[in-house]
């Protein structure tokens, strides 16, 4: 397998990808990219695709056809050594999905140690750093159970930078939370951003879209309708479809 | 009749019911057949000992024996069950259905003479290990439906998640879903183990050797060699300080899973 780090190579290109579960045609045909340290919101109703094209990127669903790129490496392809490829993207999930029956420092360290062959007291280390990241280092010792959603989604944006990968993935990450939480993990969201992280987030945060997103990207019925820049989308856009769902959400 | 009037009324009639059954039980009653065939103190200090250090104890090693065995073979066959392989889920299907589906009499009995009988085959431990044996063959079974439900109790994003941050399936289910699945099931499992406690009792038809006896065949054999019930009465009494205290143990695990989740 090449490991092509080279700058000028997208960080996730996607040709043609169709999804379907059963007889519903999810994903028709999707041509979509991200580059390197870009930030890419993908925006549109529910049932519109967005979050299924953002698990086949890391395979967490599998592509019925179509090819996807990450750094060079072509992870459609059988020979792929998926969990390596995984260890590079950080994917932060709506419903948090801690493990409930770990201590938060042991939620940060598993899969570095299973996963990253690290050493324990390297993983706590990195882990730690993370933790203060996101500003919960006094955290460490707690059950996610006694944490807020907010705190809990934290706690898993750290677990995921503490694999350090090259790239994040964010799906809904904060629909899930009561209202007076949201603002605490966009917050650490646009911090990684200004770190230069390379970004896919799909969401509804129309605020956030416009302020971090360099491009926005808005699917509808399976299929990508219009995208470009976010005050272009967001404060013009072109296409009928995209119109009528901001008229709803802003 | 205002509903206020009928209502203690009706109450006063079952307590009235109550008092009566309990009166009669009291004056038929044949309290001195009770006393002497159940509650014979002195059958009960012939017992004493061996009645705790052999039988007590045979009963609790052969519950753990039988116990760990089954867990063993339980998650065997709930991952063959779960396999994406389809051969290996039609075995562990076939089993569970089977086994599940037979007395576990029938299949001690089957270890313990059918097949040493056919295939001169000496069982480790003789009859009592045959029967022991069996004893694992059928909790497997049940153990491995209860295991298959717990795995398949843990939220799917949990698996998304430890496999999104590249870990392989075998570290997944070892530090992820075993983990939380096992905590689901403690009270069924402890059930199944209050169940195998009762069920060690069926050894008794593998004929078991003098020192091998578990409770229930050591108060048969006592009953019989001394024409008194007080070994019965002995053995519920020791099989209930084993069990009750665990029925508790269920209970409250219970009460705490519904509070922790």
């Amino acid at each position: 397998m090449a490991e092509l780090q080279t700058t000028g190579v997208p960080a996730i290109e996607v040709r043609k990808l169709c999804k379907s579960f059963g007889d519903n045609e999810v994903l028709k045909g999707i041509d979509f990219h991200v580059d390197q340290g870009e930030v890419v919101c993908v925006i549109g109703p529910s049932g519109s695709g967005k979050s299924t094209l953002l698990r086949c990127v890391n395979r967490l669903e599998e592509p019925t056809s179509g090819t996807i790129i990450v750094e060079g490496v072509d992870i459609t392809d059988e020979d792929t050594d998926l969990d390596k490829v995984r260890t590079r993207i950080g994917m932060v999930f709506q419903q948090f999905n801690l493990f409930p029956h770990l201590t938060v420092l042991r939620n940060l360290t598993l899969a570095q140690i299973r996963a990253k062959k690290r050493g324990k007291a390297e993983a706590e280390e990195i882990a730690r750093r993370n933790l203060d990241k996101v500003g919960l280092a006094d955290k460490v010792d707690a059950f996610p159970a006694q944490l807020s959603g907010g705190q809990q989604q934290r706690v898993a944006i750290a677990r995921a930078l503490s694999m350090d990968p090259d790239m994040m993935l964010f799906d809904e990450p904060t629909s899930a939370l009561d209202p007076e939480l949201v603002g605490d993990v966009l917050d650490v969201m646009k911090q990684l951003a200004r770190d230069g992280m390379t970004m896919m987030v799909v969401t509804h945060e129309m605020g956030f879209a416009r302020e971090v997103g360099d491009r926005v990207v808005f699917m509808d019925g399976g299929i990508v309708v219009e995208q470009g820049k976010p005050d272009d989308v967001l404060g013009n856009p072109q296409h009928e479809r995209t119109q009528s769902f901001l008229s709803k959400v802003l | 009749m205002r509903p206020s009037t009928r209502k203690r009324l009706f109450r006063g009639v079952l307590y009235a019911i109550f008092i009566l059954a309990v009166a009669a039980v009291i004056f038929v009653a044949d309290w001195e057949a009770i006393r002497t065939n159940f509650f014979n103190l002195d059958v009960a200090a012939e017992a004493f000992p061996t009645v705790v250090t052999e039988a007590a104890k045979n009963t609790v090693v052969y519950t753990v024996i039988a116990f760990i065995g089954g867990m063993i073979g339980g998650l065997i066959l709930a991952l063959m069950k779960l396999s994406p392989v389809g051969p290996y889920r039609w075995v562990a299907t076939a089993y569970i259905e089977l086994f599940r589906g037979l007395p576990a009499l029938l299949v001690i009995f089957g270890f313990a003479f059918a097949v040493p009988i056919a295939f001169e085959w000496r069982p480790p431990g003789g009859s009592t290990g045959a029967g022991l044996i069996a004893l694992i063959v059928v909790s497997s079974a049940y153990i491995a439906e209860t295991i298959r439900a717990g795995i398949e109790a843990v939220p799917k994003g949990q698996v998304e998640a430890a496999r999104s941050l590249g870990m392989r399936p075998s570290w997944t289910l070892v530090s992820v879903v075993l983990p939380q699945a096992f905590r689901i099931i403690t009270p069924p499992l402890t059930n199944e183990l209050v169940i195998l406690i009762k069920d060690t009792s069926l050894l008794f038809i593998a004929g078991m050797a003098l020192g091998d006896r578990e409770l229930t065949t050591f108060a048969r054999d006592t009953v019989s060699s001394q024409a008194n019930s007080t070994p019965l009465v002995l053995a519920a009494l020791l099989y209930l300080i084993i069990t009750l205290p665990l029925t508790q143990l269920v209970a409250k695990l219970e009460r705490h899973n519904k509070r922790g989740r």
